[in-house]
């Protein structure tokens, strides 16, 4: 099988796959809930307050129909109105989601760097000093509650030092760049307004690294696992024997070996990220796709949480793609 | 001191790995050399030591495993007492070595190519990509198409492809000696004697030594000159290849030569009774006592030190007192 | 490499090698005690906890950490030190039951693929695929709010996102039994389908489907503080540590320990669970037992 017919049969399953997710979207949101309408309204509401909000949420029609229209919806960008907002549930998303999505990048991009780096120093200095540190990082990482971390790094960097920002993505009295990825490192940047950029680095200093943490424990010790692993092996044992320093050894000939698994986890890891992003962004009131989802939740808006919800599945399946991808070309068995 | 072999003399060389069963006592005082351009087969049976024994030689044994004695002198050096760098500096370019599995000895997100310049690099102390064209000499030299196999894929080539991919990486830096660890068992019959038959040739036509180390005494009957018999970590015979064939002295020897079948033969094949000993807890004395049929007290004792009963005859055995006491029935 | 010598290794000599590891692995017998600790205080925690944990006293509010009241006390001047004991309770007991439904429901659907295969299983690992597809913590956040945040609903949010793991781990396994001669024999011997699948394959996957639980308790744990954190699981005044967490978060200032008892004993937990699975799966790993 070549590249290409990879890569559509790829595309095909990820379709498939979304359906299903929307599917259970649409059965999470319309048939779980007893009473949908009561719920959000409260017992004592009026006949005719539950009838105009059972039609504005169409849940007047049978469930065949709303599933129709869910679907069509679907494809077109088209969930509906938020109950909460009164906007349409994909201009929220498209003004939330790039908050989440630099949140993200930054947060990845610190764990890639750090947590290869401890991974590769681990394996390489097995059982010294360097070792012991990076296990103990790492199994703390994976051990604290995101948000907890988070409240307690407020605590000290904000509350007690002042050396940070507190929440949010700017100051208060500061103005956001001028709109074109929505990410503000990147505007600020286009705009030249170095000042903003300047705060917006720090804004995110905190919960980027709250969210990376995770990561790069996860990062790091898989990393270490498969560099031991891909140091046992024949070819490095040929290697040596062409008298190839040990650097060289390292290097050259496990380094790319041993990144194959950590690109896999590299694309598990982001999806976690999404996760970490819902309690990061709450606990440092992060205006992201997290935060709307969940207060869509906590006050049972169906469509922003049915918008929301496949919306981050889709951006996970997405991450997903791109990892197999980089999986086949960094192995090039993979691509038989 | 004198050396017996002028290009390789390892001598009372002990190599121990420490796991969880205690100390594995894996080469306990092997004695091993060779002149230059020879050809030494070494055999013994699975666990016998001469995999390790190999590997001591390059100084490529690794935690947990140490070598503890000995001194192998390798063109006039003690390697044991090289620093890593100079280790490095005759691993690949004066002595290399290739091994049982082809297939997974090269690293497989590399071109082959590329793998063979590296070693020639790194003896020339040049750049890869200026060694293409000694690497497509290597390359037609050990009978693979250069043009196709240059930027291969080490999963694009079968077995035997591979371990002559392994032969060229080998020799392509004109080293004096060639470990060969188990070469061919690993690939299908018919490509072993293809393989033997290109490392036959080249050593011909290259002029370097070869260390076999095998299991299969037709392969050593083949293509050795000499051939030094392993057990249990020990060396027990050492002799030109018509020599030991002709009259084996060991007991262990004879009964490795009674276990190997061949056309034409009408005897029984007998295998040699009980198992390899536990290297935790080895049989005292001479390791094989337990096994030999001829055990005497004395061999549940002492070691029985290897002496050259006969010129270039040596044995380690109680049986052999000097070199007028020959027993025939071994 | 032929370093050892390769001698049959009767049962005996594999516990003892197991039991040797573990001894030799100091960070496996630290998350061993932790357990340990954490499941002696669940057990005893009445009588351990000096307070009744939902007792309101709002004479004592906001109080900092004393020897009347070891961890402080809350805005409702509840105690910490107890609610935080008695919380033990709910985290195991959402831990035993999402490990008994979510292994049951991944075991019967994996055997189910993996026995009959075919059809049967690219559907039900296509419906694993689609499930996978969530970042697991939303999708149970979404099943929690729409069942209505509550102990039962967590445990079965929780359940219904974890499943997956067990169904493609027993998959595999149900695969290589299947087609051990054994299983042929008593098909031969006219076993029904259902008959091999439940007494002899299923029992096959147990044991590698037990390990994995154990290995993602610590993750279990999370998810439920996660939930209760975010207020979609278990919701005040039962003590659950998320929510408790959650609880001091606007007291961060000045009534840090609020918050930040809760979260140690989360933290020292999920620890104790991690470092545990670490050990077993160093433990099982055949590279590492040589």
């Amino acid at each position: 099988m070549n590249f290409g017919q990879f890569l559509l049969r790829r595309l095909f399953l990820m379709i498939i796959v979304l359906f299903g997710v929307a599917c259970i979207v649409f059965f999470i949101a319309n048939v779980i809930p007893a009473d949908p309408v009561g719920a959000i309204l409260g017992g004592n509401a009026p006949p005719e307050a539950v009838d105009r909000l059972k039609a504005k949420l169409g849940y007047d029609q049978p469930l065949i129909i709303r599933f129709g229209n869910f679907i069509t919806g679907a494809v077109r960008g088209d969930f509906g109105v938020s109950l909460k907002t009164s906007n349409p549930v994909m201009e929220d998303i498209k003004n939330y989601f790039p908050a989440t999505m630099e949140l993200a990048l930054v947060a990845i991009t610190i764990s890639i760097i750090l947590g290869i780096t401890l991974g590769i120093l681990s394996a390489v200095h097995r059982n010294k000093a360097i070792d012991q540190f990076s296990r103990i990082f790492s199994i703390l990482g994976v051990s604290m509650p995101v948000f907890w971390i988070g409240l307690l790094l407020l605590l000290v960097f904000y509350f007690k030092l002042g050396w940070l920002p507190g929440s949010g993505r700017l100051g208060f009295f500061t103005y956001p760049p001028p709109r074109v990825t929505g990410m503000y490192l990147i505007d600020s940047i286009i705009a030249g307004q170095w000042d903003t950029f300047k705060e917006a680095l720090l804004h995110i200093l905190l919960p980027a690294f709250v969210l990376g943490y995770n990561a790069t424990a996860s990062i790091a010790r898989i990393t270490r696992a498969s560099m031991l692993d891909v140091l046992r092996q024949d070819f490095i044992r040929t290697a040596k024997s062409k008298g190839l320093r040990k650097n060289v050894v390292i290097y050259r000939h496990a380094l790319r070996n041993s990144l194959i698994p950590t690109v896999t986890i590299i694309g598990l890891v982001f999806g976690s990220l999404l996760e970490g992003a819902v309690l990061t962004e709450t606990v440092f009131s992060w205006p992201g796709l997290g935060r709307y989802i969940t207060t869509g939740m906590l006050f049972l808006d169906y469509p922003a949480v049915m918008g929301g919800t496949l919306y981050i599945a889709l951006i996970y399946s997405i991450a997903n793609l791109i990892v197999d991808i980089l999986y086949a070309l960094l192995d090039p068995r993979m691509r038989m | 001191m004198e050396l017996r072999g002028k290009l390789l003399d390892v001598s009372n060389l002990k190599v121990s790995f420490y796991t969880y069963r205690g100390v594995v006592k894996a080469l306990n005082g092997v004695e091993l050399w060779m002149d230059s351009g020879e050809r030494l087969g070494v055999v013994g049976e699975t666990g016998c030591g001469k995999s390790v024994t190999s590997l001591a030689v390059m100084r490529l044994i690794e935690q947990p495993g140490e070598i503890q004695e000995g001194k192998i002198i390798f063109n006039g050096k003690n390697l044991v007492e090289l620093s890593e760098e100079k280790m490095n500096n005759i691993r690949g370019v004066e002595m290399s070595m290739i091994f049982q599995e082809p297939r997974s000895s090269l690293n497989p997100v590399m071109k082959v190519g590329y793998q063979i310049g590296e070693a020639i690099a790194k003896s020339k102390k040049i750049k890869i990509k200026n060694t293409y064209p000694e690497v497509k000499d290597m390359l037609r030299l050990v009978g693979l198409d250069p043009e196709r196999v240059i930027n291969s894929y080490p999963h694009e080539l079968s077995g035997g492809m591979s371990q002559r991919v392994m032969i060229g990486m080998g020799l392509a830096t004109h080293p004096k000696l060639l470990i060969a660890d188990e070469p061919t068992s690993a690939l299908d019959v018919t490509i072993q004697a293809q393989i033997l038959e290109l490392l036959d040739e080249l050593a011909r036509k290259m002029g370097n030594a070869v260390m076999l180390i095998t299991h299969d005494m037709g392969v050593v009957a083949e293509f050795c000159d000499k051939v030094l018999v392993m057990y249990a970590g020990n060396s027990v015979e050492y002799a030109s290849t018509a020599r030991l064939f002709e009259k084996p002295l060991h007991p262990y020897t004879g009964g490795l030569l009674q276990a190997v079948p061949r056309v034409g033969r009408t005897d029984e094949l007998k295998a040699i009774k009980g198992t390899v000993p536990d290297l935790v807890n080895p049989p005292s004395g001479c390791r094989f006592h337990p096994r030999c049929p001829h055990a005497m007290d004395i061999c549940k004792l002492e070691r029985p030190p290897f002496v050259e009963i006969e010129p270039d005859h040596y044995v380690a055995c109680y049986l052999f007192k000097g070199k007028n006491e020959v027993r025939e029935d071994g | 490499m032929e370093k050892t010598v390769k001698v049959s290794k009767p049962f005996m000599d594999d516990l003892k090698h197991t039991v040797f590891l573990w001894r030799k692995s100091r960070l496996t017998m630290i998350g061993s005690a932790i357990i340990l600790i954490f499941l002696l205080m669940a057990a005893f925690a009445p009588l351990i906890a000096p307070y009744d944990p939902v007792h309101q006293d709002l004479q004592i509010k906001l109080q900092a950490p004393s020897w009347q009241h070891l961890f402080g006390t809350d805005q409702f001047g509840r105690d910490i030190f107890s609610r935080v004991i008695i919380g033990s309770r709910i985290a195991l007991w959402i831990i035993f039951l999402v490990s008994v439904i979510s292994g049951s429901i991944g075991i019967i659907v994996g055997v189910t693929a993996g026995y009959f295969g075919g059809i049967v299983d690219e559907v039900l690992m296509r419906i694993t695929d689609m499930f996978l597809a969530f970042p697991s913590l939303v999708l149970a956040m979404a099943f929690a709010a729409m069942l209505g945040p509550n102990l039962t609903n967590t445990i079965i949010a929780i359940s219904v996102v974890t499943w997956t793991t067990y169904a493609r781990l027993s998959r595999a396994e149900a695969i290589k039994v299947k087609s051990q001669p054994y299983i042929e024999a008593i098909r031969a011997a006219g076993g029904g389908n259902l008959r091999i699948m439940f007494l002899h394959v299923l029992p096959m996957c147990i044991s590698p489907v037990l390990v994995q639980l154990t290995l993602r308790m610590g993750t279990i744990i999370l998810t439920a503080a996660s939930l209760g954190f975010l207020g979609l699981g278990v919701q005040p005044p039962t003590p659950e540590w998320g929510a408790m967490v959650s609880d001091g978060r606007n007291y961060l200032i000045d009534q840090w320990w609020i918050s930040t008892f809760p979260g140690i004993f989360i933290a020292f937990v999920v620890l104790g669970f991690n470092l545990l699975g670490d050990g077993i799966r160093d433990m099982l790993d055949p590279r590492l037992r040589r």
